[in-house]
């Protein structure tokens, strides 16, 4: 089978055999990290951009690594949004980048919407790595391959997404991913930071911790924006973690064999207690470990290649 | 030059007109209008067979940006007057956001200076009601409405004081100055971008919420109550905003009110491939809002349709959505949309043309929006059947930024007369 599509947009225009394929091609992948010599010919003479609008260490070093590990040549570009609204505009650097006829443009951009304005500019394949508070297509398939590889399928789970909801990419396409694959999803969060409508998308809404959380097989955290703060989204940090922050107490109420993620970097202490970061449940790490082979299986899919 | 038209409809609500009848314009008036006028073409006399075509008194659109002084790039005086006999339109009145901003004497002079240059349409400046739109003191208001001012805004940028609103609508009564409201709490829409809802939220797009426009609509409506002034609100777009107008109506004071075609045709749905051209404030709302603002212009709530017509460049548009400019063109696909609302069967002709004629005379206070014996020739005479479609590389604008292109359209304004001028034409060989 191959992926019908140009682009990785968002989890939204993904079909269930879409996202089985991704996964189930990510899975081949995983054992190539784990070699003496961790690299296959696959993607030799593939030129891959990363081209980063917003800081970000961890999905763009993942890219990076899974493009060489597929002997892709993997460009990085870390432009400053501002300088971008001074100077050359996306359009202008799209048109560039496209003269330079590479394979694939991994897009992160702190604007929703801004890599579907990139696809439709250029002929190349655009995966989405992040825009503004929509989609974070891979950060949801490489959750839901870790969820797959822990609880063997997604029928009939309860999945808690926590914490700031609105401004969350990584919430949307979880949400969107998950209920697809047939799991039940559950948000909680102030109420100041749900969205208008939410309910609409099809997940309970919770503005206590503890009713999401109570007989979930997932809690997924979200990282808290410190800088929210000023916003008069929440009245501070320590009434937000005294709240919303799943540690050794309130983490009973979920099922036993429940397992704890958190898209990363964690803010310890805030919505994760350190014991919970670290303890049994966490498998926060597995989702850096399949973060990899999802993003491997992308650049394969993407062009061309069948599994 | 004298000219007849012959075998029209003449629909024209300021004297109850509905019917197939002649007209005769001479010296730039209208001087007869009678079931039959016998006439010969001459080199004095062009006469217009005018058969299953209505002629309306000249539509007025009392919300344009023209973008001069300052953003010429954008739209010019007279590519925007050129883009309003196109669409049928024989008068406009356009907002002082202009750089630098329209709050003084030599800019409104300016503006109705360079208008009678281009010749085409009727140009109305509005005034600043504040110094730079700054919201803090009053501009010269009596000044400006000595060098043509005929109402007074700060169209963009809300009066967030409503103290000095207060004053505003005092001040302006008393010179006789209509106070055209932009209704926002900035607060409120603080960072938005589209309406507030479900497609926001899935969109991941701050959004901005009905409550930022009805808040204000309530605050305006209960001052103009208080000072006993009136108060015109522009381009409403919610459901909440109508309620609160249509009950201040009800309880006698005296308030107008507006709304855009993309407000009535279109609604947030249309937002999910983040298109640009659909970025506009206040933002394009849920069909129930839409449900609600043509229920409103249907029952008079709404007394006019005005564009806000706001051109912008390429390169204020084709960028990320969160950094593009707000606005849409207007002025070349408005009467069709106004004419589908009548296919609809939400307003009658009559309703139609007094939304975009005969109204916005009278809150203006012009003496236009009439085809009375003696009135300026003031002509719009459009083909109600007629389908076209939307193609913004032939639009007279100067900007392009319509959501309506490539849309099927039916009805379009074949000639224009402005003064007992043919200004636009599609019947000249």
């Amino acid at each position: 089978m191959k992926l019908a599509k140009k682009d990785i947009l968002g989890i939204k225009d993904l079909s269930v055999e879409e996202i089985n394929l991704i996964l189930d091609t990510a899975e081949s992948f995983v054992e190539i990290s784990t070699r003496e010599i961790k690299k296959v010919p696959t993607l030799r003479g593939k030129t891959v951009i990363n081209l980063f609008f917003e800081a970000s260490t961890r999905t763009r070093t993942s890219f990076e690594i899974a493009g060489k590990r597929l002997s892709a040549d993997t460009i990085n570009i870390s432009a400053s949004t501002s300088s971008v609204v001074k100077g050359e505009t996306l359009v202008d650097t799209a048109r560039n980048l496209e003269a330079m006829n590479p394979d694939i443009i991994v897009i992160r951009h702190s604007a929703a919407g801004a890599p579907h304005l990139l696809a439709r500019m250029i002929r190349q394949s655009v995966i989405n790595a992040g825009d503004g508070f929509h989609e974070h297509p891979t950060q949801a398939l490489l959750d839901m391959m870790t969820i797959r590889n822990k609880k063997g399928g997604f029928g009939g789970l309860k999945v808690a997404i926590c914490g700031d909801i609105a401004h969350s990419r990584v919430a949307r396409s979880n949400i969107y991913g998950l209920k697809k694959m047939g799991a039940k999803v559950a948000v909680a969060g102030p109420a100041t930071m749900m969205p208008r409508d939410m309910d609409k998308m099809g997940v309970e809404v919770h503005y206590h911790l503890e009713e999401a959380i109570t007989d979930a097989d997932i809690v997924m955290m979200l990282r808290i924006q410190t800088e929210r703060q000023n916003q008069s989204i929440f009245p501070s940090l320590r009434e937000y973690s005294s709240y919303f922050s799943l540690n050794k107490r309130n983490i009973g109420l979920a099922k036993k064999d429940v397992i704890v993620m958190h898209p990363g970097p964690v803010n310890r202490g805030v919505e994760l207690s350190p014991d919970i970061a670290d303890g049994p449940y966490s498998v926060i790490l597995d989702q850096v470990t399949n973060g990899v082979a999802v993003r491997m299986a992308l650049l394969y899919l993407v062009t061309g290649g069948e599994s | 030059m004298k000219i007849l038209l012959k075998g029209g409809r003449i629909v024209d609500p300021s004297q109850n007109l509905d019917g197939k009848m002649d007209l005769m314009i001479e010296d730039g008036r209208i001087v007869e209008i009678a079931k039959e006028i016998k006439k010969k073409a001459s080199s004095e006399l062009k006469i217009y067979e005018l058969p299953g075509m209505i002629v309306a008194p000249g539509l007025i659109d009392m919300h344009v940006h023209l973008r001069e002084p300052g953003y010429e790039y954008k739209e010019t005086i007279l590519t925007g007057c050129e883009a309003a006999v196109a669409g049928g339109f024989t008068s406009v009145a356009c907002m002082p956001n202009t750089a630098p901003i329209n709050d003084n004497r030599s800019i409104t002079e300016f503006i109705i200076r360079k208008a009678a240059e281009c010749g085409l349409a009727n140009v109305y400046p509005l005034a600043a009601i504040s110094k730079d739109s700054q919201g803090v003191n009053l501009a010269e208001f009596s000044e400006m409405k000595d060098a043509g001012a005929i109402g007074l805004s700060d169209d963009g940028k809300p009066v967030t004081n409503a103290a000095l609103m207060r004053r505003a609508l005092e001040y302006a009564h008393s010179l006789g100055l209509p106070v055209i409201s932009h209704c926002e709490d900035t607060a409120l829409s603080a960072g938005g971008l589209m309406n507030e809802g479900f497609v926001a939220t899935e969109l991941g797009l701050r959004g901005i919420p009905n409550s930022a426009e009805d808040v204000m609509v309530a605050r305006d409506v209960i001052l103009a109550g208080y000072t006993g002034t009136a108060v015109h609100i522009c381009h409403v777009s919610t459901k909440g905003a109508a309620a609160i107008i249509g009950k201040a109506k009800k309880d006698g004071i005296k308030v107008t009110a507006e709304t855009a075609p993309h407000y009535f045709t279109l609604s947030d749905e249309a937002l999910r491939d983040y298109d640009v051209n659909l970025k506009v404030n206040p933002p394009l709302r849920t069909e129930e809002d839409r449900t609600a603002i043509r229920a409103a212009l249907a029952d008079g709530t709404i007394d006019v349709i005005a564009t806000d017509h706001a051109p912008h460049a390429r390169t204020d548009k084709e960028v990320e959505f969160e950094y593009a400019a707000s606005g849409m063109i207007g002025l070349e696909t408005s009467l069709a949309l106004g004419l589908k609302l009548v296919a609809e069967g939400v307003l009658t002709i009559s309703q139609l043309i007094e939304k975009m004629s005969v109204n916005p005379a009278r809150i203006l206070n012009l003496p236009k929006g009439t085809l009375t014996v003696g009135s300026d020739a003031d002509i719009t005479v459009f083909d109600p059947e007629k389908l076209w479609s939307v193609d913004t590389a032939l639009f007279r604008s100067k900007s392009k930024n319509s959501p309506f292109q490539g849309w099927q359209m039916k009805g379009k304004a074949l000639l224009t007369i402005v003064g007992g001028d043919v200004k636009y034409s599609e019947y000249e060989d």
